[in-house]
């Protein structure tokens, strides 16, 4: 297999790889780089674990090859956190209980990344459908709903919803 | 974190309270971040890749496996085949059939005959296509009565009539009770298998020290003890010589309950190369090989006084259990004996079998065992009252249990939340209203429904499967002169909080913030034994030992204390940060309690055992009556309202409403998770998921053939906590994670009867069936039963 070096910009930083034409951005990603935070979770193009952000949008790195992103600003998972704080989507999936298991988190976050990106208000549908082929096999999705509210809030300034009121407190 | 001790004021020092509250996930941040790492992450270091070599056969003699093109491709480090490994493994010390790779025989499709190791997972794959088998095909069989059928080849040489498990019982007079029934029904009911379909797929990485002779394993597992010792028995090796580690797992929900080959075949490979040996499996791969909920054709008859009385049931099922006994005996057990402890049965017929076919083993699947059987008890009640002009909700009223009780089949029940369950639905849900005056009308083509039902699970068997003598669960905490407290405990965290529920426990007990307690969870190198996660066990077994072992690192806390204070122990007020002796005392903050503590002894370390009492381990009226003891039972009720498209046949559902009684929420953001998550797994199963087979291949073997919901066909869930406050749970807690499934789809099922008049027996519900029964009634007139 033929090898090229392929420039883009990752997560923030020029980068410069030599890889074989074939390679999945995924593969290079978790291999090639040790970024190990996108995940994979199915045989491609399945489950959206595997989400980064190209341009700014939301991809599946699972379907796309490392040639493709020649010249793009590539954003992982890995690159949300500043300084060793969550960022607001990471806080909201943290703090409502978006992730269980976590397999497929790493996908829903850098998918809600994109949603808030192009949209700082979602409503319930909004977020559906910019969700819609991401798998989450523990939450049911409830709370993956309550942790992107938190998260908009959070961006746009707002406080986000308190947890509910714990039975000998409520009214 | 922050793990610094921060200067208290001895007046305003509190102890910090966490139990009960919301509390989000201690390994959160790590999730969250992408800095968990899951056995397929650790990529570093010179670990070869291993693919594995699959029968495409579904039952065939073998004759020969050539692995010698294989071995000679350049990159082609090992080849492991069954002539390497003549030991078998199971998760039943009574079922222990199964090969690391198979050797004379292969009984289903997809299971695994020999391994590559290889320099990169090309090699490996491309060596694996090379690997010839030279077989004698044998007749297959992809139904429980082709298989069992008189003449048919036995898959087992052990198991004739390819029966894993045949299973009769009966208590009281159940003829007699249908005689004296006011109603007798019997129904048919098929439910399809269906897959627990977590997100990690299956992964191993396995090194082995020739050196020292040592092998250390880490896996995508619920059980790393069960690891170790299968791991012990195929490589022959000391389990001393054994460490198991479990990183971060990506869900189970059953699949990972028992050894699986991914870890046994990369040992046999890591072995062999001395070395290390990375294998992680495909998505296809996880699916063919599931160890799912199995297929099951069900026929129950249920017995009715005209006020709702349940007088006899009798229930008899066939389980396609697949190719290997996985947990088959155990599943079909539990089918007939948790018809009990939800409702006061007095007179029930069980007949069970559990049959051996050339399809993947089935194995325990979240909800294990109940799940098909409460799908057509809830179903044949809903149909019962309607029939006797009853609502269906006063229907189970008449049937509660008053506990504390024994059942008939002698399982213990000491709290029991189901009537308040049921109140919160019956009201939040507008039950009344709705039956009484009907749904509104959701527009031209369109119908509106709602149903019920109950569900139950246990928390924890209370008979281990090794029967060992050893406590159920045991826990260490550790306590050193920096004053930091490190929990060590064997339960696997899988994603369901364990981690955070032994973290929240210790710092509730010692006042203390959770964030100053450490975990180390599931390394046999490092962490005391653990059975692991599964039956619910982990909240009440693990929870309770966790309890002892913090209330034992206190009494030593306190003494130390009193004797700093020169006081009486009984006098010690534990403020977390602080400890005084009464109101009036200046005190001392708690480093300083540490050091005295510490002083001619050194680090502490404190031990929290747990054990189930022998009320709790069910009886002996029938064989396998031990299977459904358990030391407390969650209940659920749940409402559901759908929309029937009549065009498409497409249900959709509106609304759910479900209580849980989880006997205390020491966590109400996880248990709210796990209630919603079990609700919503449950939808799965009825309306869209199934395997689908071709001659013994499942072609449902990706995430877009094997319909799990997406967000967009998602409900919101309104889910409701009871507590019960069971006497023998942490804090009064029970299960929280299982119990809610298997209501949801009686539930929904129900909702569909009301809004169409059809009654769907048959799972999963897809838009084909509706929209065939629709048609059908559209044509030839009322149809109450779909085919």
């Amino acid at each position: 297999m033929a090898k090229r070096i392929v420039s883009f910009t990752l997560n923030g930083r020029a980068h410069d790889g030599v890889v074989p034409d074939n390679t999945l951005l995924l593969d290079y990603l978790r291999e090639g780089l040790g970024l190990t935070g996108t995940k994979t979770g199915c045989d491609g193009g399945e489950c959206g674990a595997c989400t980064v952000l190209v341009d700014g949008r939301a991809q599946l790195s699972c379907l796309t090859l490392v040639g493709q992103v020649a010249g793009t600003s590539v954003e992982t998972v890995e690159s949300l956190a500043h300084n060793g704080r969550l960022s607001d989507v990471q806080e909201g999936f943290h703090m409502k209980l978006g992730a269980q298991c976590g397999a497929c988190t790493p996908g829903f976050v850098m998918a809600t990344e994109a949603l808030l990106r192009r949209n700082p208000a979602p409503d319930d549908d909004d977020i559906r459908e910019a969700l819609g082929s991401n798998i989450c096999r523990c939450t049911g999705y409830i709370k993956i709903l309550d942790a992107v509210h938190h998260a908009a809030a959070r961006r746009r300034g707002e406080e986000p919803a308190p947890y509910p009121p714990l039975p000998e407190k409520a009214a | 974190m922050n793990e610094q001790v921060k200067p208290v004021d001895a007046a305003a020092a509190e102890p910090v309270r966490s139990i009960g509250e919301y509390v989000p996930m201690v390994d959160g941040p790590e999730k969250v971040s992408g800095a968990a790492k899951y056995t397929a992450d650790f990529v570093e270091g010179e670990a070869l890749e291993a693919a594995i070599l699959r029968s495409p056969y579904a039952h065939a003699e073998v004759l020969e496996v050539d692995t010698s093109e294989a071995e000679a491709m350049p990159g082609v480090r090992a080849v492991v085949t069954g002539a390497d490994c003549d030991k078998t493994f199971g998760v039943l010390p009574i079922a222990r059939g199964e090969y690391p790779l198979a050797r004379d025989r292969v009984r289903y499709k997809g299971e695994p005959v020999a391994a590559v190791a290889a320099d990169d997972i090309h090699t490996a794959k491309a060596a694996v296509k090379k690997i010839r088998m030279k077989v004698k095909e044998l007749p297959a069989y992809f139904r429980c009565k082709d298989a069992y059928a008189e003449g048919a080849v036995d898959l087992h040489e052990h198991r004739p009539g390819n029966l894993e498990r045949d299973v009769f019982f009966e208590l009281g007079d159940v003829d007699d009770a249908f005689a004296g029934s006011d109603l007798v029904m019997e129904r048919s009911f098929h439910a399809a298998e269906v897959c627990q379909a977590q997100m990690e797929m299956h992964s191993a990485l396995v090194s082995y020290d020739p050196l020292r002779d040592r092998l250390t394993c880490q896996c995508s597992t619920q059980v790393p003890y069960y690891v170790h010792l299968m791991l012990a028995k195929v490589t022959g090796m000391d389990q001393g010589r054994i460490r198991v580690i479990k990183p971060h797992v990506g869900g189970g929900f059953g699949a990972r309950t028992e050894t699986l080959q991914p870890e046994l075949i990369a040992a046999l490979l890591a072995r062999k190369i001395g070395g290390a040996v990375r294998l992680l499996t495909t998505r296809e791969e996880t699916f063919i090989t599931h160890r799912g909920r199995p297929e099951t054709d069900l026929r129950l008859k249920i017995g009715m006084t005209k006020d709702g009385r349940i007088t006899g049931v009798e229930l008899e099922n066939d389980q396609r259990g697949g190719a290997h006994s996985s947990y088959g005996i155990v599943t079909i057990l539990y089918a007939g004996s948790l018809l009990y402890a939800i409702y006061d049965l007095q007179n029930v017929r069980y007949i069970g079998r559990r049959v051996l076919t050339n399809t993947p083993p089935c194995g325990a699947f979240r909800g294990h065992g109940t799940v098909n059987t409460r799908f057509v008890f809830e179903s044949l009640l809903d149909e019962m009252a309607e029939e006797l002009g009853l609502d269906p909700i006063a229907v189970r009223r008449r049937n509660y249990i008053e506990a504390p009780a024994f059942t008939q089949n002698d399982l213990m029940i000491n709290s029991y939340g189901l009537p308040e369950c049921v109140d919160w639905v019956e009201q939040a849900s507008g039950w009344k209203e709705k039956r009484a005056k009907g749904l509104p009308d959701p527009g031209p083509g369109k119908k509106k429904g709602i149903g019920f039902a109950c569900s139950h699970y246990i928390s924890g068997a209370s008979k281990p499967v090794n029967w060992t003598g050893e406590p159920h669960a045991t826990v260490n905490l550790k306590l050193d002169w920096d004053g930091a407290i490190t929990v060590l405990t064997g339960a696997a965290e899988i994603g369901q909080g364990s981690s955070t529920l032994v973290a929240q426990i210790t710092a509730d007990v010692l006042g203390l913030p959770i964030d100053r307690i450490r975990v180390i969870a599931a390394d046999s190198e490092v962490t005391p034994k653990d059975n692991g996660s599964y039956s619910s066990r982990v909240t009440f077994y693990v929870g309770n030992a966790t309890l002892e072992a913090a209330v034992n690192l206190r009494k030593i806390l306190v003494e130390a204390a009193a004797r700093k204070l020169e006081a009486n122990p009984e006098d010690i007020e534990v403020l977390g940060e602080y400890y005084r002796a009464g109101s009036q005392d200046t005190g001392i903050p708690f480093q300083e309690v540490v050091m005295e503590a510490l002083r001619d002894t050194g680090t502490i370390t404190t031990k929290g055992i747990y054990n189930t009492i022998p009320e709790s381990w069910g009886g002996k009226k029938y064989r396998g009556a031990a299977i459904g003891g358990t030391m407390g039972f969650s209940y659920a009720a749940q409402a559901v309202e759908v929309t029937v498209d009549e065009t498409t046949g497409e249900v959709t559902v509106d609304d759910v409403w479900v209580a849980h009684d989880c006997g205390k929420a020491l966590n109400r953001l996880t248990v709210e998770g796990q209630v919603e998550g079990s609700v919503w797994m449950g939808m799965g199963q009825a309306l869209s998921e199934e395997t689908g087979y071709y001659n013994g291949l499942n072609l449902a073997n990706n995430l877009l053939d094997y319909r799990i919901p997406t967000i967009q066909d998602s409900p919101p869930i309104h889910t409701h906590i009871v507590e019960s406050n069971d006497p023998h749970g942490p804090y009064g807690a029970k299960e929280a994670g299982e119990g809610s499934l298997s209501g949801f789809i009686p539930a929904v099922a129900n909702a569909i009867h009301d809004a169409t008049g059809i009654r769907f027996p048959d799972t999963p519900i897809t838009p084909d069936k509706v929209f065939l029964a629709l048609e059908k009634a559209a044509r030839f007139g009322a149809k109450k039963r779909a085919a």
